[in-house]
C-alpha cells in the first residue's frame, strides 16, 4: 500500500486515467447499445475493436509509415488521422454487421435461449482474434508516431498532453452526437422502441431487423474511433488487445448501468481513473484485478449499475 | 411400399427413444455388461495404434498418444465439472479455469521445493487439501454472486478467473512465469522397483485419470437423479418459480458451484501431478472458454455429451499438431482456437442442442422454436 505515492501522483494518475477511460467509454457503448436492444452480451465486440486497430495501421502502412518513421507534417497528420478513423470505422462497422449476420441472426430466427447467443459470440470472437493472431505470428505491431505527446499545460505535476486532450474531447463529442441521435432522430426513436418492447415496436411498423443491424453498426462505429485512439495512445497493438480491453469496457458498461448510454460514459471514465488509483496504490500489475474487484463490489451493492438501465424497459 | 415401411419403422425407432431408449429398456445385467465393455475398451485406448488400418489414423502425431489421452482425460474431467454448473444448474460460469488453477497451485505450493512454504509434501498428501481449497474457492465465488442473473454472473466469473491469473502472474508467492518445478508425481512403484508414474510414459496417468472420471461420472449421475439434481433442473428452467415451489435456490446454487469447483480442482491436481512443472501461462482465459465450448458442443446437461465434448476439444487440436498448413506454413495447432471458433458457431446454428443432447433440453429448445412470433 503506497498512500503517499498515490497522493503525490494524484494529478497525473487522474489525467491518464481519464484518457484511458474515454477510450473504454467509447468501446463500452457497443456493449451497452446491443444489450439495451437485444439483452445479450455481444462478446465479439472486442474483435470489432481489434479489427479497427489493425485496419487503421494497415492503411497507414500503405503510406510507408511504421513505428520507426518520423512524425509527418501537421497537415499530413490531420489527413492521416481522418483517413485512419474512416477506415477503422468502416472496418469495425463491417465486422459488427458481419458478426450479427453470421452469429446472431440465424439464432434469433429460431428464438434460441440466451446462452446460445453468448456461445456463438464467443465462437466469433475466438475465430477473429485467433486468425489475426496467426497472421501476425502473435507478435505486437507498432504504431507510427503520428502525434508526439507534448505538454499543453501543466498543473502541479500534472502534465496534460495534446493527445490526452484529443482523446477526451473526441470521446465527449462522439458521446454527445450519439446521445442526440438516439434521443432525437427518427432512427433513434426506432431503437428506443425496440429496446422497450420488441414485439409492440414491430406491430407499430418498426423494422426490427434493421434496427438491430443499426445498433450493431453504431457500436462498431464507436469502437472504430476508440480503436484509432487506442493505437495512438498505447503505440502498439496485438491480437488479444481487444479481448483484454473488452473485458474492461464491459465492466465499465455494467458499472454505469448496462443499456444506458450516459452510464457507459460515466462508467468508462470512472473505471479508467479508479484503475489508475488502484495501480498507484498497489502497483501496476494489479490494475486489471482492481477493475474486477470494483465490478463485484458494485454489483453487490447496486446490481443495475450507477445510473440504472434506461435504454430499455425496466427489468421484469 | 418398402419405402413407406422403412420410414414408419424409423419413426417408431425414434419415438421409442432411439439407441438410448433401447438401452434404457434392457435388463439391469445387460446394461452393466455393456457399460463394463465400454469401460474396458476405454482402458485399452493407449494401444489404439496396434489396431490395423484405423489405429494409425486415430493416434496423434505431434504429441505421443498416451500424453494426448491424458490431456483428454483432464479436459473430460473439467467438462464434467462445468456441466454440473452450466448444464445442470444453468449458471453460466466463464471462469472455470480458476478452480483448475486453484487445485494445481495448491498442490504446487505444498509439494514443490520452489515453494515458500517448504513443506515438500508428497503428491497424494496434498490432494485432499487442494480439493478442499478448490471447493472453498467455489463457495467463495458462489456466495457473493448468488444474487446476479445470467449475464452478470458470466462476467463476474470471468473476472474471478482473471484475478486468479493476475495473482499467479504478479504475486511473489505464486512465482509468475518462473513457475514451480519438481512437483512430485503420484506415488506407487511397480514390481521392478521403478515408479509407476514416471516421466517417460503417460499411460499410467491416463489410467489414473480414467479411473477418476469413472468415479466422477457415477457421482454426477446419481446427483443429477437425486433431489439435488431435480432442484438444479427447477432452478435452470425458472428460478423464481423454483423458489416459490419451496426449492432452496441459494443452497443448491452454492452446491452446484462447490461441486463444479471440486471437479475442476481434481483436474488441476492431476495436471500438476503429471506435468511436474507449471507456471502462470498454463491458465489462460481461453481455456475456460474452450471447456465451455466443449460442454455446449457435446450437449449441455448431459453427462455423455460433456464427456464427448471434453474429449473432442482436447483431441482435435492434438491431432492437428505436427501437420503443416498450406497457406501460412505454420503448425495447424496454432489455428486450433480459430477453428474452434468456427466449429462452435456452426454447431450452435445447425445443432443447438449439442451432439448428444439432454433429451429434456432438446424438448425445451423445440418449445421455444414454436414460440417464435412471425414478425421478422
Amino acid at each position: 500500500m503506497n498512500f503517499s505515492g498515490l497522493i503525490h501522483d494524484f494529478g497525473p494518475l487522474t489525467i491518464t486515467g481519464l484518457a484511458q477511460g474515454a477510450i473504454i467509454a467509447l468501446f463500452a457503448l457497443g456493449y451497452t447499445l446491443v444489450y439495451g436492444v437485444l439483452r445479450l452480451i455481444n462478446f465479439a465486440h472486442s474483435e470489432v475493436f481489434l479489427m479497427g486497430t489493425y485496419v487503421c495501421l494497415l492503411v497507414w502502412g500503405l503510406f510507408g509509415l511504421d513505428q520507426n518513421s518520423a512524425t509527418p507534417s501537421t497537415i499530413a497528420v490531420i489527413g492521416l488521422l481522418l483517413l485512419g478513423m474512416v477506415v477503422a470505422i468502416v472496418a469495425s462497422g463491417a465486422t459488427a454487421l458481419a458478426v450479427e449476420l453470421v452469429a446472431y441472426r440465424p439464432l434469433r430466427k429460431r428464438n434460441a435461449p440466451p446462452l446460445a447467443f453468448l456461445i456463438t459470440a464467443i465462437g466469433a470472437s475466438l475465430f477473429l482474434s485467433e486468425t489475426v493472431g496467426v497472421m501476425t505470428k502473435r507478435n505486437i505491431t507498432g504504431v507510427p508516431p503520428l502525434i508526439r505527446p507534448r505538454d499543453v499545460f501543466v498543473i502541479g505535476n500534472m502534465h496534460v498532453t495534446n493527445l490526452q486532450i484529443l482523446i477526451i474531447v473526441l470521446a465527449l463529442v462522439m458521446m454527445y452526437v450519439l446521445d442526440r441521435f438516439i434521443n432525437r432522430s427518427r432512427l433513434g426513436r426506432g431503437i428506443r422502441a425496440v429496446a422497450q418492447n420488441p414485439d409492440s415496436a414491430a406491430l407499430m411498423g418498426v423494422n426490427k431487423s434493421r434496427v438491430i443491424s443499426l445498433v450493431f453498426l453504431l457500436g462498431g462505429l464507436m469502437a472504430g474511433i476508440a480503436a484509432v485512439m487506442y493505437d495512438l495512445k498505447i503505440g502498439v497493438t496485438r491480437f488479444d488487445a481487444g479481448f483484454l480491453l473488452g473485458i474492461e469496457a464491459f465492466t465499465a458498461a455494467v458499472l454505469g448501468g448496462i443499456g444506458n448510454l450516459r452510464g457507459a460514459l460515466l462508467g468508462g471514465l470512472l473505471l479508467g481513473v479508479l484503475q489508475n488509483y488502484a495501480a498507484g496504490l498497489f502497483g501496476t500489475q494489479w490494475l486489471h484485478a482492481a477493475s474486477f474487484v470494483l465490478l463485484v463490489l458494485i454489483l453487490l451493492v447496486r446490481p443495475t449499475g450507477l445510473l440504472g438501465e434506461s435504454l430499455g424497459r425496466a427489468r421484469a | 411400399m418398402s419405402e413407406a415401411s422403412s420410414s414408419s419403422e424409423k419413426k417408431t425407432w425414434r419415438s421409442n427413444g432411439g439407441t438410448r431408449g433401447w438401452f434404457g429398456r434392457q435388463p439391469g445385467w445387460l446394461r452393466a455388461v455393456v457399460l463394463l465393455v465400454v469401460a474396458v475398451l476405454a482402458y485399452l485406448l493407449p494401444y489404439t495404434a496396434e489396431v490395423p488400418l484405423i489405429g494409425p489414423q486415430i493416434v496423434t502425431q505431434g504429441i505421443d498418444w498416451p500424453s494426448a489421452l491424458f490431456n483428454m482425460s483432464y479436459y473430460v474431467l473439467l467438462a464434467l465439472g462445468l456441466n454440473v454448473v452450466v448444464g445442470f444448474a444453468g449458471l453460466l460460469d466463464l471462469g472455470y479455469v480458476g478452480f483448475f488453477a486453484v487445485g494445481a497451485y495448491t498442490v504446487a505450493l505444498l509439494t514443490s521445493p520452489d515453494s515458500l512454504l517448504h513443506t515438500k509434501w508428497a503428491w497424494a498428501a496434498a490432494v485432499p487439501v487442494a480439493l478442499a481449497i478448490a471447493m472453498l474457492s467455489g463457495l467463495l465465488l458462489g456466495w457473493p454472486t448468488l444474487r446476479l442473473r445470467g449475464d452478470y454472473l458470466a462476467i463476474v466469473t470471468l473476472g474471478f478467473a482473471e484475478i486468479i491469473r493476475i495473482s499467479a502472474t504478479s504475486s511473489e508467492t505464486l512465482r509468475g512465469d518462473r513457475g514451480f518445478a519438481d512437483i512430485p508425481h503420484p506415488p506407487g512403484s511397480g514390481s521392478d522397483g521403478k515408479p509407476i508414474f514416471g516421466v517417460a510414459d503417460a499411460t499410467p496417468y491416463f489410467w489414473l485419470g480414467l479411473s477418476v472420471i469413472i468415479v466422477v461420472i457415477f457421482a454426477v449421475r446419481n446427483l443429477d437423479r437425486s433431489r439435488v439434481g431435480r432442484s438444479w433442473l427447477a432452478i435452470r428452467e425458472d428460478e423464481e418459480a423454483a423458489e416459490i415451489m419451496g426449492v432452496r435456490t441459494i443452497k443448491f446454487k452454492l452446491w452446484a458451484f462447490a461441486i463444479g469447483a471440486f471437479i475442476g480442482g481434481l483436474g488441476g491436481v492431476m495436471f500438476a501431478g503429471e506435468q511436474g512443472f507449471m507456471n502462470s501461462n498454463s491458465f489462460v482465459l481461453q481455456f475456460s472458454i474452450l471447456v465451455l465450448a466443449g460442454v455446449v458442443m457435446g450437449g449441455s446437461g448431459n453427462v455423455a455429451g460433456a464427456i464427448l465434448g471434453g474429449a473432442l476439444i482436447s483431441y482435435i487440436p492434438d491431432r492437428l499438431r505436427g501437420i503443416e498448413d498450406p497457406i501460412f506454413h505454420t503448425d495447424l495447432f496454432g489455428f486450433r482456437f480459430a477453428i474452434f471458433g468456427l466449429v462452435i458457431i456452426a454447431i450452435m446454428i445447425f445443432r443447438p442442442q449439442g451432439l448428444i443432447p439432454s433429451r429434456r433440453r432438446a424438448m425445451e429448445l423445440k418449445d421455444r422454436e414454436r414460440e417464435v412470433a412471425p414478425i421478422e
